[in-house]
């Protein structure tokens, strides 16, 4: 299970129309291991596609530098399909899986595909795709 | 005859480095640790020593960062420096994360 608060989920919104065309995305900051976001860094889409993304690197670092000064961690990632559906792509699945990817990040997928927008958040292991409910909190 | 060519001086520097939290519990749990080197890869180094159980997941055969660790100096990826041989400074802040990417 994920919880997002109301205003998350509008930052991510935000944030993936802001990128569009292009792909959005950014840091779920949460306390470690936890299932609740606390905090929602936008980061830049290095790879300024419509196909795919890759965090800017010194974004990146920095809002790794600065979760772990307020005793917080990266719980996931967010990033944006502009035309198709929320699902993970094979793409996101391979890079998931990679080494050092932790097992209970949270891969949040915001879809702008469909006249409105939808959320939906996965866990990714070896390979394996389990959706996971996601509850909006105020 | 007193010698005249300058001596290149190396410096041995205290850094902290930010693990991945999949390698804490390789480190103790903790999430950032200090390590001593004159470049980036004196601290790698020196972070394998210290911690063995961290090489396999950080370094290949050849000694070289595998492609799936980002490695930053102060927020900026050492690819586009001078890779492992990048110098240190006192203070610096080196952070180890999982490159992050997708379709």
């Amino acid at each position: 299970m994920l919880e997002v608060r109301r205003q998350h989920w509008l930052e991510m919104l935000a944030e993936s129309w802001a990128q569009y065309p292009l792909e959005g995305c950014g840091l779920l900051i949460g306390e470690p291991g936890g299932d609740r976001v606390v905090r929602f860094v936008p980061i830049r889409n290095e790879a300024e596609s419509a196909r795919i993304y890759r965090l800017d690197g010194a974004e990146y670092s920095r809002a790794a530098l600065q979760a772990d000064k307020d005793d917080l961690d990266i719980i996931g990632v967010m990033h944006s399909h502009t035309h198709t559906a929320a699902y993970p792509s094979p793409t996101d699945v391979a890079e998931a899986s990679k080494p050092l990817m932790p097992p209970n990040w949270h891969w949040v997928i915001v879809s702008l595909g469909w006249g409105h927008p939808e959320l939906h958040s996965y866990k990714i292991v070896d390979g394996g795709i389990a959706e996971e409910p996601v509850r909006l909190a105020q | 005859m007193a010698p005249t060519g300058k001596v290149r001086e190396v410096l041995v520097a205290t850094v902290s480095v930010r693990l991945p939290t999949v390698l804490r519990p390789a480190a103790g749990g903790q999430s950032s640790v200090e390590a001593d080197g004159s470049t980036v890869g004196d601290v790698v180094k020196h972070l394998i020593t210290e911690f063995p159980a961290l090489e396999t997941n950080l370094v290949d055969d050849e000694g070289a960062v595998r492609k799936f660790v980002n490695v930053y100096l102060n927020d900026e990826d050492i690819r586009f420096l001078d890779k492992l041989n990048t110098v240190v400074a006192e203070g610096d802040e080196v952070a180890i994360l999982p490159a992050v990417a997708g379709g």
